[in-house]
């Protein structure tokens, strides 16, 4: 019988299979960062272990780090001790660090690609869920705890459960105006927070192969929210023109055994998977979250849902303290709800395609009176490049503000939070209670449904903005 | 790791399903670079209800914790596990766990436990109407006891093994160590290397 992508990138990765035993599983890449990583340190250390293979291994600051005055010491003490700490740890381990202040620091799940780090057919760890952005590439890639972490840093392994495999099939094409984030948007409000457990998510299907590969890692980016273990795209062609030539991609010779290798990843045609999904992607449309899990969801021209029309009593509860939380009312239209603050970033939507598209929104337009938009690169590169192309100048004058790479809003654990009872339209991935800081209340959209936010002060698509808002901007 | 037989506490019933991680530990709990200490953290948000089950008196030294479904989901941080043991839970019971956190609870010694939904609800209903109703996790049985409440659960016997006996995972895999090396002589020359150029 056939085997699925995930099924041949996982056997090429098998160190020991016993029966009764969970398989011992080879890791190519394992990606670190501050915020996972130093309890993980601490038990090579207290074990007198080392890093076994530092030449797999690479760190990055993304988490604590500022997205302002990045010159100056870090006002938080406790940020501050915990990128000193990766810093140490590094230096004596061995292992290479792009701290804050590198050309090449940035988001994790940014910069692995980029550098041409994240390849087809490899398997990709790092202590943070979102890993799955990886199998863009047709990577086996997740997120692992910090025990697992130490587990690979002292063995490059990973004792782990063979996963299910699922497909999912977008047919069809997607409208003009829907984005990878509105797709994976709608799939998880299609199949839940848990639809995906236990599964390794191979997104499939005509819509898929036309995604570019910062649209691919959006979708696989964001299989974590639907509980799936990974989320994995069938490198192609535009896979391989994506990494020839970047700084760590194969060249000469083995860049030609490592293409015809990466072409037999394919899901064979009689392979079974455990389960199927299909989404029409004609019928897609721009979406937006109105809850607090991200499968919480609803078209951007549809109105936030009444919790009575839930049948299961858990959703229905779910839905009514999502709403009570968020400070909507059930029939309020979505397009309504006004904003305070709009973020583009994240390793979901930090990449340059994505500040292009949210930058082609809010040329020569204003960001609303009130409203706040923070524009963070997911890496210096990609800052470099936006800046190469004009695209900071075009966010400074409409009014947003221009911040140094990072994860930043997405998660506040730097200064960037909302406060209280602020509301965020934001291109990152989780709208949980207090994700942005305490008290916030998040939407999640795509940067083309951010930058109309920004510009309109409400939950807006680019189709809403007419010419008045542009002379608007010209007069002011 | 600390080993896990069995064991017998009073519960919380927490009637939410979905608890992700950011509510099991809020982000900026993250900054903390030890294993220890983030006993306050845990549920910190709900925590500054005083009607919150976790802060009622009755509730106070309760070592099982009854959720709803989809416990743990979100982030992958360890830290929700330390922050339900250092404030003393030996045991979770769902109907549902997300992969990762059940993942992190099982090599840290905290018995995730997954039973059905209507005997969660049933649990729910006991420990609600008697906070001093005890609740065994009994690991060698497979069984959770309270009264008229016996139900078998299912972890499979490697994971339960390594509980039973407190294994730490690393050291049962170097024990295989040859098998790395030999993996590792066969890997092809294309595979990235993070070597700086
Ligand atoms: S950008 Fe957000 S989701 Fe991505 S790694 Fe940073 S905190 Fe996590």
């Amino acid at each position: 019988m056939g085997r699925t992508l995930a099924e041949k990138v996982w056997d090429d990765h098998v160190v020991r299979h016993a029966e009764g035993e969970p398989d011992l599983l080879y890791i190519d890449l394992h990606l670190l960062h501050e915020v996972t990583s130093p309890q993980a340190f601490d038990g090579l250390r207290s074990n007198g272990r080392v890093v076994r293979r530092t030449d797999l291994t690479i760190a990055t600051e993304d988490h604590n780090t500022p997205t302002l005055d990045i010159d100056k010491p870090i006002a938080d003490p406790v940020s501050r001790t915990q990128l000193e700490t990766l810093r140490k740890n590094c230096a004596e381990f061995g292992v290479r660090l792009h701290p804050l202040g590198d050309v090449e620091q940035g988001v994790v799940h940014v910069v692995g690609p980029q550098l041409g780090l994240t390849q087809p057919g490899t398997t990709v760890v790092c202590g943070d869920s979102h890993t799955s952005t990886h199998g863009a590439f047709g990577a086996l890639a997740f997120g692992i705890g910090t025990s697992q972490v130490e587990h690979v840093l002292a063995t490059q392994t990973l004792p782990l459960a063979r996963p299910k495999t699922m497909a999912i099939t977008v047919g069809g094409a997607l409208p003009a105006d829907v984005t990878a984030k509105d797709l994976i948007l709608a799939i998880i409000a299609k199949i839940g927070t848990g639809g995906g457990q236990g599964y390794v998510i191979e997104y499939r299907g005509p819509a898929i192969e036309n995604l570019s590969m910062e649209a691919r890692m959006t979708v696989c980016n964001m299989s974590i929210e639907a509980g799936a273990r990974a989320g994995m795209i069938a490198p192609d062609q535009t896979t391989f023109d994506y990494l020839a030539g970047r700084d760590h991609a194969p060249a000469g010779e083995d860049w030609d055994a490592a293409v015809a290798y990466w072409k037999t990843l394919r899901t064979d045609d009689d392979a079974v998977f455990d389960h199927e999904v299909y989404i029409d992607g004609t019928s897609l449309a721009p979406f937006v979250t109105w809850g607090t899990n991200p499968a919480q969801g609803a078209p951007l021209s549809a109105s936030v849902p009444d919790p009575a029309s839930y049948d299961d009593p858990s959703d229905r509860l779910a839905a009514e303290k999502a709403l009570e939380y968020m400070g909507l009312h059930a029939g309020q239209p979505l397009r309504e709800v006004k904003v305070d603050t709009v973020f583009v970033g994240s390793c979901t939507n930090g990449r340059i395609e994505d500040l292009r598209a949210a930058a082609s929104i809010v040329e020569g337009r204003r960001v609303a009176e009130g409203v706040r938009m923070l524009v963070v690169p997911g890496s210096v590169r990609v800052a470099l490049q936006a800046v190469a192309e004009g695209l900071d100048k075009v966010f400074t004058e409409s009014g947003a503000e221009w911040r140094h790479a990072g994860c930043s809003m997405c998660l506040g654990m730097n200064p960037d939070q909302l406060a209280p009872g602020e509301r965020s339209a934001s291109t990152s991935n989780r709208n949980f209670e207090g994700r942005q800081g305490k008290g916030g209340r998040t939407h999640l959209v795509s940067p083309q449904v951010a930058a109309a936010t920004a510009v309109l002060g409400h939950l807006a698509s680019p189709a809403d903005l007419t010419d008045a808002d542009a002379r608007t901007a010209v007069e002011a | 790791m600390e080993a896990f037989t069995t064991h017998t506490g009073r519960a919380v019933p927490l009637r939410r399903g979905n608890v992700d991680t950011d509510q099991i530990i809020p982000a900026h709990w993250l900054k903390k670079v030890t294993r220890n200490g983030f006993e306050d953290g845990l549920f910190e948000a709900w925590r500054k209800d005083e009607t919150f089950v976790l802060n009622l008196p009755e509730r106070a030294g309760a070592t099982v914790l009854v959720a709803g479904p989809d416990f743990g989901t979100g982030s992958s941080r360890e830290h929700a596990v330390w922050a339900l043991q250092n404030y003393g839970f030996k045991a979770v019971v769902s109907s549902r766990f997300a992969d990762i956190f059940r993942g992190n609870s099982l090599k840290n010694g905290l018995l995730t436990v997954v039973l059905p939904q209507e005997t969660v609800e049933r649990l729910w209903k006991l420990t609600e109407a008697d906070p001093t109703a005890e609740v065994t996790v009994d690991l060698v049985a497979r069984e959770v006891r309270a009264e008229g409440i016996t139900a078998a659960f299912e972890l499979d016997d490697n994971a339960r093994w390594r509980l039973l006996e407190g294994l730490d995972d690393i050291s049962l895999t170097l024990a295989n160590e040859g098998d790395i090396t030999t993996y590792e002589a066969g890997r092809p020359a294309h595979k990235p290397s993070t070597v700086q150029l």
